[in-house]
Formats: C-alpha cells, structure tokens, sequence
C-alpha cells in the first residue's frame, strides 16, 4: 500500500472510530441511574416534542432528573430528548447542544444553563420561533425563560448554614468548598451560606476554594485550607463532587475530630459517610421532581396554559437521623 | 529491549549529546531547583503554616500523581511527539480497574485487577503507538482522539456515576497509607517510578531510542533501528505509566470517578517542559520533570493557602509555563548557534 494510501487509510479508521465513540458519548446512556423509563437512547414517550439540555451526566445528580423527566413523559404523553455536556465547565459544549436541540424545532425547550450570559443568543432566537424556554435547576438570568423549575439553592444553603450554627455555635472560623463561579447553583449556594453566616454569627469565612466539580481538586483544596487554619470549626461542600473531595482530604490529614463537616447533594460516597460518621449531614434536591416538574411545566407552556414563574422542588437537610425516613430516601440516591 | 551489540553503538553515536547542551541541562536543573527552593522560601516568610511537615507531605502527595503521568508522557516528549490522552486515559484506567475488581462488576481478586490494569495498559499503548508510527498519524492527533476516546469510555462505562473500593478495606493503603511515617506511600510510588523512569531512559534502548529518534528520525532509521517498532514500545512504557497514575489516584480517592482528569495531560505536559525536556524532542530530563510536578504542586498549594483566588492560581502557574518554554527555546538557539 503507498503511503498516501496507508494514511488516509490510517486517518479514515481514526475518524470513524472518534465519531462513533462521540456519538454514543454524546448521548444519554440507557444503563444506570434509578428506576425510571427504559429509554434505550435520547429519547422516551411520545406526544409534543421537548427537548431538554441539561448541565451534563458527570453526576448521579443529572441521571435521576433524567429519570424523573422520562417518566413524566410516560405518564403525561410527551416525547423528551435529553442531553447534556461533559463536564458541568463545558460551556461552550453545552452550548452547542442548544443550538442542535434549535435546529431540530422542538415544541419546546428546557434549559439548565452553566453560563447564564452566554446562552442568551440562542434564548432569543427561540423566543422569536416562538418555542417556549422552561429553565430548571441553574436557571437562567434573563426574562425569556416562562418558568423556573429549581430548588432554592440559597435558600437551601442558609439550611446547611443554619446547621453549621448549631454544630459548632456562633464563634470560631467556617470554610467553603464550592464548586464553581460561574454557573448559578454554584453562586446562590456559596452566598446562601456565606451571607447567613455573616449576617446573623460572628463565624468568620476563613477561605473559599473552587472545585470546579473535580474531585481531586476539591481533595487537594480542602487539604490547603485544613493546613493554613488549623483550628477549623467547621466546613461546607456545595455540590457531590466538592463533598467527596472534601471527605478525603479530612481522612487524609486525619482532621475529623473538631470539625463539622456538611454537604449537598447525595451520592453514595456522601451517604456512606454520612452513615459512619466521617460527615454530620447534607443538604438533598429532588431532582427526580426537577425532571418530572420540568417536563410538566412544558407540556402546560405548550398547551398555552399559565405557568407559575418559579416552581419549587423543595429540598431537605438530612443526616444518619432521617436519612431511611420515606419522603427523603427518595430524593437520594446512590 | 535487547542489547544487540550494534544497534547499542548505533543508538550512542546518533545521540551524542553535545556536551554543551548536556552542559545546559545540568544548568537547568539547578535553576529549577533554585527556583523551588525560592518559592519555599516565599510561601514560608508568607505562611507559618506552609512549612510543615503535614503540608509538604500533601505537596508531595500532590504532585505524586501528576509526577507519574509526566514522567511517562517524558518518553513521548522525547521522541518529539505529544499524548494529549493522558489525563482522561488514567481516568480510563481507574474505571477499569473498579471494573474488573470490585463486586459490582467483575469481582477479581483486587491484585489480580491491578496487574491486569498494567497490561491493558501496555496493549492499549502499543495500540496508540501503531497509530503514530505505521499509520503516520501525527501524535496530537492520535492522542487527542484517544483523549475524547477514553473520557466517552469512562462516562459510558459508569453510567456516569462513581465507583468506590470500599469493600477491599487495604486498597486505600497504597496511596495513603505510611510505610515511613508521615510519609504517604504515593510519594514513595512516585520516588520508584522515578527511579525506573530514569532508568529507562539512560540505561536502556526503549529511552535512548527516544532521545534518538526525537533528535534525528532519519538519521536513527537509516543506521539500522527499527523506528516504527521502538515507538510502539515507547507508547507502550508511557502508557503503562499513565496506567500507575490511575491507579494511585483510585487509591487516593478510594474510587473511580469518570468525570475528572480533564486537563490533567496539561499539568503534566507543563511539569515536563518546567523540567527541561524540549518539546522539540532530543533531550530527556527525568530528573527535571520530577521536580518540575513539585514546582506545580508547591505553586498551587502555597497560593491557596494564601488564600489567593483561584483565577490568580491560573496566571501563576501560566506564567511559569511561559518563562520555562522561553528558556527551552534561548537555549536551543544558543545550541544552535
């Protein structure tokens, strides 16, 4: 074969092997997550078309609103797509998934977005074709949006502050590990709980690191901020990830005794350290009401009916207490 | 890696190093670790708590795992390519191993999923050295779709979610535990790769091919060396490196998580570079990037105990960066010249 050949061969192969692992990457994977429908690909049910971006499939999180979502579209009749980019920092990826999910025409388009700013473009453009925007989770910083179907995260943070107050009383010194600046949930719940903090204790806020939702990076910042304070009262997590992170970097440096360690989400790392002590408690959505409220709120914008503005899915503190009670297993999961 | 009589004197009279550039590398290894010693120095007048022993043990340990990939991506640097596919490659990697040894899939015996870890981590880097070397596909190229590759395999694998070694209560020990006290056995891991990293490339055929073929390909071929294999077998030890970062990390978190290690094959290729490897190829510094990964730990974890925002941790450790390659390319004019 001549070399010509032998590469464009060689670079065929490549190509076509890229593709195929991107497409299968690029959508939703049907194993995994709990119950819900049985979606063997994008898409579930039937009836009016919604298609719904999310922030990405790198956490239990995103798979159980997917299930959520899915099942309404059983029960409801609708047809729902579900995508979302890499990483909850792939911006610019997710972006890109609006623009396809545009092109496709949906009836309408739900939207969690990581960068509020720069979505705004394609926002209009679907407000102009006259597709309704329902944002959940993050939402949106903008009036395109016709609903919001979120948790309060700040307020669901002042919860997680409201503990830390009776854990470690109302002298002494917090840190925050976040998990990004960018996207909303990561500002409303850093500031849920760095204003009540401030406002209402004379705690102060030793640091704030960022996690960017990266595990190690969580770990190796929790580490620095254990070594620079060394009498630490207590320390907060606002996502899975910055949790996890935060939970070894404790074992590591063996810094549990004395501190009040709390986080968000769930995640089976979360629970089992919740279970042997290695954390005092979190902070849970309900994203399988996100995803089922979200789809809901669709099929009612697509019917012309009203919608509330803001839909609230409600959250929960729960610690090795409550953790088995009924109506919070449900919002957990492993 | 056989010791043919000829192909050694071949391999030695193609990569004579002059010694005015060997001169320079020494040179440069000073000046690295002049410069660590310095940023110590900084973060200690800055911060009584950035001396102590717990703390450059986290360093350490830190850079532990970044070390590990730099040193194997140092083989493909030499030979004058680039493996972008190291960061979500060792991600790939942990989640194989969770795959094969953890009673929710698998279930081998743990030792038996480590070794095997290794192997696939030699086939799947020969496999990447076939691509470059017989098909003619540029090394970024290559790499850069393995990257996308792997990260695609891991979320898939997973279903996105987390998995976790709890049920083999030792697995942690690896990475954490302390055989020497205070000291985490990563960094001990780290010292031993380094040691055979160094090895590898001063004392056997699979490094100084490299050096070789990064410094002349043409040259290399025409006095008798098979090229094309021995880059298979130098993406092959990168690789099986890449492999022992992933398993160190699993250790560390006690998991596999499918999301991380974007960016990573970044902090590695900047430790190697920082290290006095040319990204040219032609030149080797395990030594320099061993303390390179240092440099990059110390940097980060001095500016957040500073408690400096995170945006100035960036431009920091760029500007590092930048003045490493800018003293890479003085040098190699001089050289030159």
């Amino acid at each position: 074969m001549s070399n010509i050949a032998r590469r464009t061969f060689g670079a065929g192969i490549v190509g076509a092997l890229g593709l195929s692992l991107a497409a299968c990457n690029r959508g939703p994977d049907a194993a995994g997550g709990s119950g819900g429908s049985d979606g063997g690909g994008e898409t579930a049910g039937s009836g009016p078309s919604i298609a719904i971006i999310s922030k990405g499939f790198s956490q239990q999180f995103w798979v159980t609103v997917r299930d959520g979502a899915f099942a309404a579209a059983e029960e409801l009749g609708a047809q729902v797509s579900f995508d979302g980019p890499d990483t909850e920092s792939d911006v610019e990826q997710q972006i890109q998934q609006l623009q396809t999910a545009l092109s496709g025409s949906p009836d309408a388009i739900a939207y969690a977005a990581l960068d509020s700013e720069a979505s705004l473009p394609l926002l209009e453009q679907a407000q102009s074709s006259e597709i309704p925007v329902i944002a959940f989770d993050s939402g949106v910083e903008s009036d395109i949006p016709v609903c919001t179907v979120a948790t309060d995260n700040a307020a669901a943070a002042e919860e997680a502050a409201k503990k830390m107050v009776e854990l470690v009383g109302e002298e002494g010194s917090v840190a925050v590990i976040a998990h990004s600046q960018t996207s909303l949930t990561g500002v409303q719940r850093r500031d849920g709980f760095v204003d009540y903090i401030e406002a209402n204790t004379s705690l102060t806020i030793a640091d704030i690191q960022y996690s960017d939702s990266d595990v190690l990076k969580a770990t190796n910042a929790t580490n620095a901020i254990l070594q620079a304070h060394q009498d630490l009262k207590g320390i907060f997590a606002t996502n899975e990830a910055s949790a996890i992170g935060m939970v070894t970097a404790i074992d590591e440096l063996g810094r549990k005794d004395g501190l009040a360690v709390l986080g968000f989400d769930s995640g089976q790392g979360q629970l089992d350290a919740i279970r042997d002590g290695r954390m005092e408690g979190s902070v849970t959505q309900d994203p399988y009401d996100i995803g089922y409220k979200t789809v809901e709120t669709a099929l009612a914008a697509i019917n012309g009916e009203e919608v509330e503005p803001k839909v609230d899915t409600g959250f929960y503190f729960y610690d090795e207490t409550n953790m088995e009670d009924e109506e919070i297993a449900r919002s957990l999961y492993e | 890696m056989s010791t043919d009589q000829s192909s050694a004197t071949t391999a030695e009279a193609v990569e004579a190093t002059p010694t005015t550039a060997r001169r320079g590398l020494e040179l440069q290894k000073f000046a690295l670790l002049g410069a660590l010693l310095l940023l110590f120095l900084i973060f200690f007048i800055a911060s009584p708590n950035f001396l102590t022993i717990s703390n450059i043990s986290g360093i350490l340990l830190a850079a532990s795992v970044t070390g590990i990939l730099a040193l194997g991506t140092n083989f493909v640097i030499a030979t004058g390519g680039i493996d972008l596919s190291v960061g979500t490659g060792m991600t790939l990697f942990s989640v194989l191993l969770a795959v094969m040894g953890t009673s929710a899939h698998l279930g081998l015996p743990l030792p038996v999923a480590i070794l095997l870890t290794l192997v696939i981590g030699a086939l799947v880097g020969l496999f990447v050295g076939f691509l470059v070397s017989y098909m003619r596909i540029p090394a970024f190229i290559a790499t850069l779709a393995m990257m996308m590759a792997t990260q695609g395999l891991s979320l898939i694998i997973t279903s996105s979610s987390p998995q976790y070694f709890t049920e083999h209560a030792w697995f942690r020990q690896i990475a954490t535990g302390q055989l020497i006290p205070k000291i985490p056995n990563a960094v001990l891991i780290f010292a031993v790769v380094a040691l055979v990293a160094w090895f590898l490339m001063n004392k056997t055929l699979v490094g100084r091919y490299a050096i070789a073929i990064g410094s002349n390909a043409e040259a290399t071929k025409l006095s008798g060396v098979n090229t094309r294999r021995w880059t298979m077998y130098i993406y092959m030890t990168a690789f099986v490196f890449t492999a022992v970062a992933g398993i160190v990390m699993a250790s560390r978190l006690n998991s596999a998580q499918p999301a991380l290690g974007v960016g990573y094959e970044l902090e590695a290729i900047a430790a190697v570079v920082i290290g006095g490897t040319s990204l040219a190829g032609g030149r080797a510094a395990i030594g320099g990037t061993v303390i390179g990964a240092i440099l990059m730990a110390t940097l980060n974890n001095g500016l957040q105990i500073l408690g400096i925002a995170q945006e100035w941790q960036r431009i920091a450790v760029a500007i590092v960066i930048l003045v490493a390659v800018w003293g890479d390319s003085v040098r190699r004019n001089r050289a030159a010249s």
